[in-house]
């Protein structure tokens, strides 16, 4: 795998192909159902996953359900 | 009786009959958080979502809530900036499948109380989005109007800051909320500590209460939970029965006709 681009997932740093879209990053990540996602600050419906292309820098939030009052 | 015992309110046209709203934070351990929920009686949880940690650490809570059956209200706290509010609204409606959004906006990390003007300006965009909001906001009824006039079925106003057990710290804003806004579902969100605090909003007339410190702080978060039921209850109860007005002057309660000798002249 050609390595070209860094991004970070939750705060931790990872390093992806060129032209690696959402859904492909999250599976460096191993994530887990359920969750949602979020590339630099904006909501990517899961719909949208697979089709939006990550970039150099780019910042994904994977959230999922905790404890809240 | 049954009639109060049956009466409800609603929450953007869905009618709920527990008047106790429950959050699903700082509990002891699952076990008590979930058999204070079941204590509760309520039929809304509140939940949130963060950073995904490891693959085991959420999986456990989030079954619980499930099993609960409960309607879940996922919150957006932590949110300092409209931006960030209204992206974690849009994934809490992924992930937990429903348009209600208890939308916390902080504006103050001393206090953490609301920022009025934020609140306001992310309410009408996530209105605007299809999102049933409940609004958590503090005691100001200008603002509480505002937020209705955009479309707020439902507010939330605050007892106190949260976490705090202060109980309602201002009755007057508050009785004025509720008398100014008749047609407003009214939910006294955050800072009770004791039953009688939420006694004391039901009595007022506000529809429920939201609580979770209160209860999960508490020596005993189950018999606490029980309490707090009794005492929603209690309060409803007396709001419908209308409380006798409040005298300066004393009144004798025993009938004076035919007092016995010893005030005989």
């Amino acid at each position: 795998m050609k390595v070209s681009m860094k991004i970070t997932i939750n705060g931790q740093h990872f390093e992806l192909a060129d032209s690696t879209n959402v859904a492909q990053g999250l599976t460096q990540f191993a994530a887990k159902e359920p969750f949602a996602v979020a590339l630099n600050g904006q909501f990517i419906p899961r719909s949208q996953c697979d089709t939006t292309l990550l970039n150099e820098g780019d910042s994904i939030e994977l959230l999922s359900p905790i404890q809240g009052g | 009786m049954s009639s109060v015992i049956s009466d409800s309110f609603s929450i953007y046209g869905e009618q709920i009959t527990s008047r106790l709203l429950i959050g699903s934070a700082l509990y002891p351990s699952p076990a008590v958080m979930a058999d204070s929920i079941v204590a509760s009686g309520a039929q809304i949880v509140t939940v949130s979502l963060r950073r995904q940690q490891s693959a085991a650490a959420g999986d456990d809570f989030w079954q619980l809530i499930k099993d609960t059956g409960l309607k879940i209200l996922p919150n957006t706290a932590g949110c300092h900036s409209v931006n960030e509010a209204i992206t974690l609204a849009q994934m809490c409606r992924e992930v937990f499948a429903t348009d209600w959004i208890k939308l916390e906006l902080i504006g103050d990390d001393y206090n953490l109380q609301p920022d009025p003007f934020a609140l306001l300006e992310a309410t009408q965009i996530l209105l605007a989005e299809g999102f049933k909001v409940l609004p958590y906001c503090t005691d100001d009824l200008v603002l509480c109007q505002r937020l209705a006039d955009a479309g707020c079925e439902v507010l939330m106003p605050w007892g106190a800051p949260i976490g705090t057990g202060k109980g309602l710290l201002n009755k007057y804003n508050l009785k004025t909320i509720r008398e100014r806004l008749p047609d407003t579902t009214l939910i006294v969100d955050a800072g009770l500590g004791l039953p009688s605090h939420a006694c004391q909003a039901l009595e007022l007339g506000y529809d429920a209460v939201l609580l979770n410190s209160a209860i999960a702080g508490a020596g005993c978060p189950v018999t606490m939970s029980h309490a707090f039921k009794a005492a929603v209850d209690a309060g409803r109860f007396a709001y419908r029965a209308k409380a006798m007005p409040e005298k300066d002057v004393a009144a004798p309660s025993t009938p004076t006709m035919g007092m016995p000798f010893w005030h005989q002249q």
